[in-house]
């Protein structure tokens, strides 16, 4: 798993988004066992009670599920929910931050329609 | 469950090392006992440890005081910088030592951890690097089996991957056995994710006892023009500032007020470190 995490967020917070990204790349597939609290933090070299609280947002969500026993699970569905919350987000952190320079430069939405084209066509 | 320090004093030769530390470390937390050189933390740890007397104030380990008290005393380990073993002893031989003074101590888990170091269990202890001595009694802190982990700059002396590895045996050793855990480092960034809670002292006083994720929420620098950054101080809890050219910084508590930035300022978020020297630092000009 990757190091580095940022001091910009709670450390929990990255956990949780780690977490997420393995289930949006594949990494962990829905019904499938995710790390338990030790093995992620060992692995970050996280406080336990970091790496939990991580999960929990995660079990808040829905995203995973606690299997009495045995361990945490990808519950069903939980991709979907993840693009759904991300769409959220990047429109918040993303789109209305850019429509505000947009509007700074004098650009209307199909001025900064077709610049955001553009980008995906240089992007790929 | 846990220690208690109730108005502790400690004086050598009338200087004050610690001076009327007040502090509560609760069971199931990792510590950080941070301060500068010469700040108190080893006269903090040898006074829980009862290697010190204090010379006011009292010491609680699970409601009972430490002093004289074998059962209070049997929980907790302390690995002090110093090597205390003693000095003619093979590496298996100390393991076997240790086990007489803590009955719970776990040899299979001090071999296997002398195996994951490389520690060579037929050397002599008199004869071990700064690192492998380091790391000798690193391994019989973590086996003790003992509730309560006083230790003593852990890592002086290791390496980058002997760290990395004594940083990862402490977290599956604390996710097994959740215990009480203070470790002092002067390697801040490194521990600052191990941690969970933050002890700060500076000149033998207690600054701070706080979660490490609510700390870092509730500090922050702002930094601009110095007119709009002093205006915006104004009535907020500083903890220090500095001045370059026309331009300050200035480190507070709380949370940031975007709505006062006026457009002139920004405002970042400071990691445990910077946090540390700014509370610990300036040793004159901050204190206010």
């Amino acid at each position: 798993m990757p190091p580095g995490f940022t001091n910009e967020k709670p450390i929990f917070q990255q956990v949780a988004e780690e977490l997420e990204d393995a289930v949006l790349s594949g990494a962990f597939r829905e019904e499938e066992q995710i790390p338990s609290t030790t093995e992620i933090s060992v692995s970050y070299k996280i406080n336990p009670a970091t790496a939990l609280k991580g999960i929990n947002l995660l079990v808040e969500e829905s995203i995973v599920y606690k299997r009495r026993g045995i361990g945490m699970f990808v519950a069903p569905g939980a991709k979907q929910k993840i693009l759904e919350k991300r769409k959220q987000s990047f429109y918040r952190a993303f789109v209305l931050p850019m429509v505000r320079e947009a509007e700074k430069l004098g650009l209307g939405p199909e001025e900064t329609a077709e610049l955001t084209k553009r980008g995906f066509n240089d992007g790929n | 469950m846990g220690i208690e320090l109730k108005g502790v004093t400690k004086r050598f030769k009338g200087a004050a090392a610690l001076d009327r530390v007040g502090l509560t470390l609760e069971d199931r937390h990792i510590y950080g006992l941070l301060g500068r050189n010469g700040a108190g933390k080893s006269t903090l740890l040898n006074l829980i440890a009862g290697r010190l007397l204090p010379t006011q104030g009292e010491i609680l380990v699970d409601g009972e005081p430490v002093l004289e008290n074998d059962r209070a005393l049997g929980k907790i380990y302390c690995m002090s910088e110093a090597n205390y073993f003693p000095e003619g002893l093979r590496v298996r031989e100390i393991f076997r030592f240790t086990s007489e003074f803590y009955p719970r101590f776990d040899l299979p888990y001090a071999l296997n951890l002398s195996e994951k170091f490389e520690l060579d269990l037929n050397a002599k202890n008199n004869k071990l690097s700064t690192g492998f001595g380091t790391i000798l009694k690193i391994i019989a802190a973590l086996a003790s089996g003992a509730p309560i982990l006083l230790l003593d700059e852990p890592v002086l002396g290791l390496d980058a991957g002997n760290r990395e590895l004594f940083y990862r045996e402490l977290i599956q050793n604390f996710s097994e056995h959740p215990r009480l855990i203070v470790f002092s480092t002067h390697l801040i960034e490194e521990a600052a994710k191990l941690i969970d809670r933050a002890v700060i002292i500076r000149q033998g006083t207690l600054i701070l006892n706080e979660d490490v994720e609510t700390l870092l929420e509730d500090s922050y620098l702002i930094k601009g023009p110095a007119q709009a950054a002093d205006r915006y101080a104004e009535g907020r809890t500083v903890i220090s500032s500095e001045l370059l050219g026309g331009l300050k910084t200035v480190y507070l508590r709380g949370r940031p007020d975007p709505d006062a930035f006026g457009g002139d300022l920004i405002s970042e978020k400071i990691d445990l470190q910077k946090l540390f020297i700014e509370l610990t630092g300036r040793r004159k000009e901050n204190q206010k």
